[in-house]
């Protein structure tokens, strides 16, 4: 049997790194990476609860496919996103994108 | 020791070493296989929950779809930002300092609680449980149509943001 706190710690670490990559990388692609780590360590965190506390009910399975819902519009918006500025701005820095019109 | 609990340790070990991996490779192509790496030992870890399910959507959704999208999305704009030059920003060593900091108040906050284990075993029949509240109108019959919606919208909205503009 696993003990929860090692799941509980696992995610927690997974979302720091995640997080780290969100706000240290320059490359706009590279920061979705990033917060797709974070929506991972959140999924499972979101199954080891369902796992340890209710694992007679759904929901926290539930929870767990819609972030995946959310994670793939993510993806593919942000991604649509960055490519689009590309072809306009040819940068895909993220400091660097800080106009509304150009 | 039991062999599960070493199962776990070796996937972990995987999943936060790729990830690191993930967020200081310089070759952002490099970046995106080692993401690969993570989401599958975290697929490993939905199967160690006895959530087989949502292992296989892991490997499907995350592996199969956002890893090549991203891949693809690399590719295409990677003529602007050769590997060579820093690939973070000035503040790397503030944006680490909060990520530890976060780590350590999440773990704190984390051993405070007394979780109210429940000490049963996962029914044989969660999968069907889990089809029926799909389409139940008492259950989540709702949130499976606004999140159908929600995939259709931004998937046209991707399309349309993407695509190239009349010319």
């Amino acid at each position: 049997m696993i003990p929860l706190s090692w799941y509980l710690t696992l995610a927690a670490a997974l979302f720091c790194i995640g997080l780290y990559g969100v706000l240290a990388r320059k490359n706009a692609v590279a920061i979705l990476m990033g917060i797709e780590l974070m929506l991972n360590a959140v999924n499972i965190k979101l199954l080891d609860f369902w796992h340890y506390l209710t694992p007679t009910t759904v929901s926290g399975q539930m929870f767990a496919i819609i972030v995946f819902v959310v994670a793939a519009s993510e993806a593919a918006v942000g991604l649509a996103l960055i490519i689009s500025i590309y072809r306009r701005r040819n940068t895909v820095v993220a400091e660097e994108i800080d106009l509304m019109k150009w | 020791m039991t062999p599960l609990q070493l199962i776990f340790l070796f996937t972990g070990a995987a999943i936060l070493i790729s990830a690191v991996m993930v967020v200081v490779a310089h070759n952002l192509v490099h970046a995106a296989l080692w993401l690969v790496v993570s989401l599958f030992g975290v697929a490993v870890l939905f199967v160690l929950l006895e959530a087989g399910f949502l292992a296989a959507v892991q490997v499907v959704l995350y592996i199969g779809a956002i890893a090549i999208l991203i891949i693809f999305a690399i590719m295409l704009t990677r003529r602007v930002m050769q590997d060579s030059g820093p690939q973070t920003n000035q503040q790397w060593w503030l944006s680490a300092l909060i990520a530890v900091a976060l780590f350590v108040a999440l773990l704190w906050t984390l051993s405070q609680v007394a979780y109210p284990l429940a000490n049963v075993p996962v029914p044989e029949s969660y999968l069907i449980t889990l089809g029926r509240s799909f389409v139940d109108p008492n259950q989540y019959a709702l949130p499976f149509e606004v999140a159908s919606v929600l995939l259709l919208v931004a998937l046209i909205g991707s399309i349309v943001i993407a695509g190239e503009k009349g010319k």
